[in-house]
């Protein structure tokens, strides 16, 4: 496969994974802070970038050490605690850089870095990328779009929820059960997605 | 009752039904909410799982006195990914299908945040066998939780249990594609956790750490 096609696949790949397939709607992934941070558009937006971010770049490093390193040395089932590393080490250099380099991006960011090593998106984007056997600008593309899926969803249900502050709930459903409901709901509008790339 | 005795049934009460993981702490649900479209692949999941808490949890007690703090983190997922390759491996040697199945589901037991929750709220400050006892307890009532999802998605959405037809649900049921795709793993899990709250009153004690 030439570059030019690589790249337009890759494109394509962003796409479907930032709407037929949103890693969150679909798999479950991020689920954990998708529910606690999603009470306010500004601190979900930018948790999302912070996920944007993070799962582009930590896609990228572990393609490569997944197949510039553990694959020639046979060691593939090592990858679960290489890429939880890579990430944890990512994350943390993240936070220092940009603690030196912009204090406002530091207080706007940086409190969420920590969060973001626990969060099942970003290991879960890795593995399907080991899965599917992605090229590396798929991979690339594959993570921002996974990442950009995950923001799509938790700033829209930041919104949504805003709104549902002032309604009356029963007592049980209040808080995550209603959260679910909701983010079910928006799971069924994104299968309405399914039909836009075909052949992908 | 003895001291011990007692705390090994509050270990089980509240792993159970006081403090579950999924309708009163709303953890975990990421990892394992995807492949409750099937018993089968569920109840291999939830063994996984529970066995990762439970001796993960051993591991973490046995050496909280050597972790120093700063690291204490690390050294949990390190513990929980050890685990986990071994689960992985079993599974690729000995049932490939269920492996291929269960996709990378099996590796982001790691991230589930219950077993980390366990670890860092009980296991890193008690003696190895109740943390073994915790550890296992919560791992089976999110187990319960999920096995009981993936009954009502296969049911309505197959018409089959463990992949075996139900007679009434297989034939004249209208089956609900909608429940085994990912919304109704969305609306089973909510409508679950408001009846387990709704039947659950205010807890009297606050919940356990």
């Amino acid at each position: 496969m030439n570059l030019g096609t690589e790249t337009v696949h890759a494109i394509v790949i962003c796409f479907s994974a930032a709407f037929t397939g949103n890693i969150l709607l679909t798999t479950f992934l991020g689920m954990c802070p998708f529910i606690a941070v999603s009470r306010e558009v500004r601190t979900a937006a930018g948790l999302g970038a912070a996920v944007v971010f993070t799962m582009t770049c930590t896609c990228a490093l572990n393609w490569a050490a997944y197949h510039r390193v553990l694959v020639p040395l046979g060691l593939e089932f090592f990858r679960f605690v290489l890429f939880i590393i890579i990430i944890a080490a990512f994350v943390q250099f993240v936070e220092m850089v940009i603690e030196r380099l912009s204090m406002t991006l530091y207080q706007n960011l940086g409190v969420f870095l920590p969060l973001i090593t626990v969060n099942c998106a970003i290991l879960g984007a890795s593995l399907f990328m080991v899965i599917r056997d992605y090229s590396f600008i798929e991979t690339v593309g594959y993570g921002f779009g996974s990442g950009a899926g995950w923001m799509l969803a938790i700033l829209a249900m930041a919104g949504i929820r805003k709104k549902l502050a002032t309604d009356r709930i029963p007592e049980g459903l209040q808080g995550p059960a209603i959260t679910m409901i909701i983010a079910g709901l928006m799971a069924l509008a994104f299968i309405g997605f399914t039909g836009v790339l075909q052949g992908t | 009752m003895t001291p011990r005795e007692s705390a090994a049934r509050k270990a089980m009460l509240d792993g159970l039904w006081r403090n579950n993981p999924i309708f009163r702490q709303v953890l975990g649900i990421c990892s394992t909410l995807a492949v409750t479209n099937l018993l089968l692949n569920t109840a291999v999941m939830c063994a996984a799982l529970t066995f990762t808490t439970a001796l993960s949890c051993l591991t973490v007690s046995l050496l909280r006195n050597w972790t120093p703090r700063r690291i204490r983190m690390m050294v949990q997922v390190l513990i929980i990914a050890f685990y986990v390759i071994i689960i992985d491996l079993i599974l690729r040697a000995f049932w490939p299908e269920m492996s291929t199945a269960l996709g990378p589901f099996v590796g982001l037991i790691i991230t589930n945040c219950i077993i980390m929750g366990r670890c860092e709220a009980f296991a890193g400050s008690n003696r190895p066998v109740p943390s073994l006892l915790d550890g296992f307890w919560s791992g089976l009532g999110y187990s319960c939780i999920l096995l009981l999802i993936a009954f009502f998605r296969e049911l309505l959405g197959m018409g089959t249990l463990f992949g075996w037809p139900v007679p009434y649900f297989a034939t004249t049921w209208d089956k609900w594609i909608i429940m085994v795709m990912p919304p109704g793993a969305f609306f089973t899990l909510a409508l679950i956790v408001w009846f387990f709250r709704s039947r659950q009153t205010a807890p009297t004690e606050a919940p356990a750490r």
